[in-house]
């Protein structure tokens, strides 16, 4: 009798933690979110899709809790009080979206001496002891010269559209479309103005520098920038070469109607701000036992000519095309830097 | 037994901290301990050097609105020169206090508000703090980044150093007769005019001696962070001001609390993470941060009129 039911209790045992077995690593831990502002469209999307697939992550038991906090008022030494009280607050790792890329290192490295697994994204810190998923914004650059010399083998004059003077992701931009164009000498940038990633300010800088250029075959962009240099092309009535779109809804509607009306063709590029459900499973493998380079580099959110219908489907009016990572994402990023 | 006035205003200070304190212990047991206390107040020090700069600005009924932007200036001198030159670094701290010492005299010759005046330095420092570091960076000199990281025996850095803090600041402002003669000043100007003290030579030496003070503070933030940022430290103006008041000081009259200063920036830090630990939502957080102040100092201008009304009697 004693030996039959201490043999029913094992196999209950048996039963109830087999099902875990794949997640079992990770199923107690806390994931927490840091982020320093919550003030635009794209940190608003960044941290809707850090609720939807951590939300599954938690009820299909993968963690047990991965909360958002957001610090009021976009400041490091805020942000630093913020990462020392979720240390007390014993959470297994910290996905951070910095306020600095170094004021923060102290409470970095006070979670990492706790045991604590950071991983920044974005916004990304220094300290070595952190993870950091990074975007890599020169190969953004770059992709577009790879693009245009794909579809016009002929090259032809270019116009840059710079973003905000000063900021080191115009600098990287700018950088990747210089390596783009010396690798592919038939393209010349015949000239470069700044749209500060608005689309006012890129339609004002187009059209006060139009004039004086030649034709025109291609517009590199930086996001932001697209449609106002469209309205620019049209509104001096030249014809409208082929303009690198950057993923805004505004853009790729505009992208649409051309398409629909004459064969318009394009493509867009930018980063989504689903990057933060990127950065939640990087520190879940991390948590998991994976072994994870801590430099890891985010790909970029691309639309093409094929699939413009369904990413402007998807995104929302004013907003940002977006795209949610898997766990399968993750571990290809992760592959990816080994 | 009646407690005298000044004790009745620390009382409130204390016993709100005492209050936070609970509630946090209560909420987060994990912060009952050496590294959880640290953890909660490390980042309170230099608040509450900070703090006690802008309380001797206040002791002279002046008030400092480039606090932040200066002490994120000196956190950036010291990530940068303080470390790779310490002998340079250290000559613009002296340089930074002796324009603390102008400020102070030129407000006082030309009787120019202090507002005014501070609010257009705050300009100028935080310009040069972004001429000194364009894009954050810098490393924190190896003995600061020791001192803030210490681990003392029994009781943790960020405790000792508050104690200290009060103590020294308390023995100048309130023991020393240098602290007696800037609270004068705050106090009643002409008298310590007639007195025969220089009026301008002691708003100088408060300035000065603020100056030095907020130095300490942007030292002490860059050990904690070890890196500076140009915009490091703006929140300061607005925690320094609502520390003095929070821990018993007036705008004027020269009525300024040292240790109830320390208190204050103590528990403005721990309401902070009172409102993180309470999971309140971020739009919520400002707010309430503004709920506790307004509860504290609702509680002591209750008590004031208690101790009016007990005057009169």
């Amino acid at each position: 009798m004693t030996i039959k039911r201490m043999l029913l209790a094992s196999i209950a045992i048996a039963c109830v933690t087999a099902p875990v077995s794949a997640s079992a690593e990770t199923a107690d831990k806390k994931i927490a979110l840091s982020n320093n502002y919550a003030g635009n469209s794209w940190r608003q999307a960044m941290l809707t899709s850090w609720d939807k697939i951590t939300k599954d992550a938690v009820s299909q038991g993968i963690v047990a809790a991965a909360d958002p906090f957001t610090t009021a008022e976009n400041q490091a030494t805020e942000q630093a009080a913020q990462i020392q009280n979720l240390i007390l607050q014993g959470y297994d790792a910290i996905v951070i979206n910095a306020a600095s890329p170094t004021a923060l290192n102290g409470a970095v490295k006070e979670a990492c001496d706790a045991g604590i697994v950071v991983v920044s994204f974005d916004g990304i810190v220094t300290e070595p002891c952190a993870w950091r998923i990074a975007v890599d914004f020169k190969a953004m650059g770059e992709s577009q010269i790879e693009y245009l010399a794909e579809k016009m083998p002929d090259g032809g004059n270019l116009l840059e559209i710079r973003g905000l003077a000063g900021v080191s992701v115009d600098d990287e931009i700018h950088a990747g479309i210089q390596a783009g164009v010396e690798k592919h000498p038939q393209f010349k940038i015949a000239g470069s103005v700044n749209g500060d990633w608005a689309q006012d300010v890129a339609q004002r800088a187009v059209a006060g520098i139009l004039p004086s250029l030649p034709e025109i075959k291609a517009v590199v962009t930086q996001g932001g920038d697209g449609y106002g240099a469209a309205q620019a092309f049209a509104a001096a009535d030249r014809p409208i070469p082929t303009i690198v779109m950057g993923n805004r809804e505004d853009e790729l509607r505009w992208w649409k109607e051309q398409k629909d009306a004459n064969g318009y063709e394009t493509m867009s590029v930018s980063i989504a701000p689903g990057v933060s459900t990127l950065a939640f499973w990087v520190a879940q493998q991390i948590l998991d036992g994976q072994d994870v380079k801590k430099e890891l580099v985010v790909p970029f959110l691309r639309i093409d000519q094929d699939n413009l219908e369904a990413n402007l489907e998807t995104t929302e009016a004013g907003g940002v095309a977006n795209v949610e990572y898997s766990l399968e994402d993750a571990q290809k990023v992760i592959d990816a830097a080994m | 037994m009646r407690l005298s006035s000044s004790a009745v205003r620390l009382i409130i200070p204390a016993a709100s901290l005492a209050v936070l304190l609970a509630a946090v212990f209560y909420m987060q047991p994990r912060a009952m301990s050496y590294t959880g206390l640290n953890l909660l107040f490390n980042l309170a020090v230099p608040i509450a050097l900070a703090t006690i700069a802008q309380m001797l600005i206040m002791s002279v009924n002046d008030l400092d609105l480039s606090m932040g932007a200066f002490v994120s200036f000196c956190a950036c001198v010291a990530a940068t020169f303080l470390q790779t030159s310490p002998a340079i670094g250290v000559l613009i701290f002296l340089g930074a206090i002796a324009v603390y010492a102008g400020i102070g005299v030129v407000i006082h010759l030309r009787q120019l508000p202090s507002i005014v005046v501070t609010l257009g330095m705050s300009f100028v420092w935080g310009g040069l703090a972004v001429l000194l570091l364009p894009s954050p960076g810098g490393a924190a000199p190896g003995w600061v980044r020791w001192l803030m990281t210490v681990k003392p025996p029994l009781v943790p850095m960020a405790i000792v150093a508050s104690v200290i803090i009060a103590a020294v600041t308390h023995y100048v402002v309130m023991r020393s007769s240098f602290g007696v003669l800037i609270r004068g000043v705050g106090g009643n100007n002409r008298s310590v005019e007639r007195a025969g003290w220089s009026v301008v030579g002691i708003r100088a030496a408060a300035y000065a001696l603020a100056g030095l003070f907020a130095v300490l503070a942007g030292i002490a933030l860059v050990g904690l962070t070890t890196a500076a940022d140009a915009n490091i430290a703006l929140r300061y103006t607005l925690l320094s001001i609502a520390g003095v008041i929070l821990g018993g000081g007036e705008f004027v009259g020269g009525r300024v609390s040292p240790i109830g200063a320390v208190i204050g920036a103590l528990t403005l830090t721990l309401a902070g993470s009172f409102l993180s630990f309470m999971r309140i939502s971020p739009d919520w957080q400002i707010g309430a941060q503004g709920a506790i102040l307004i509860v504290v100092l609702a509680l002591r201008l209750f008590l004031n009129r208690v101790e009016k009304r007990e005057k009169n009697r």
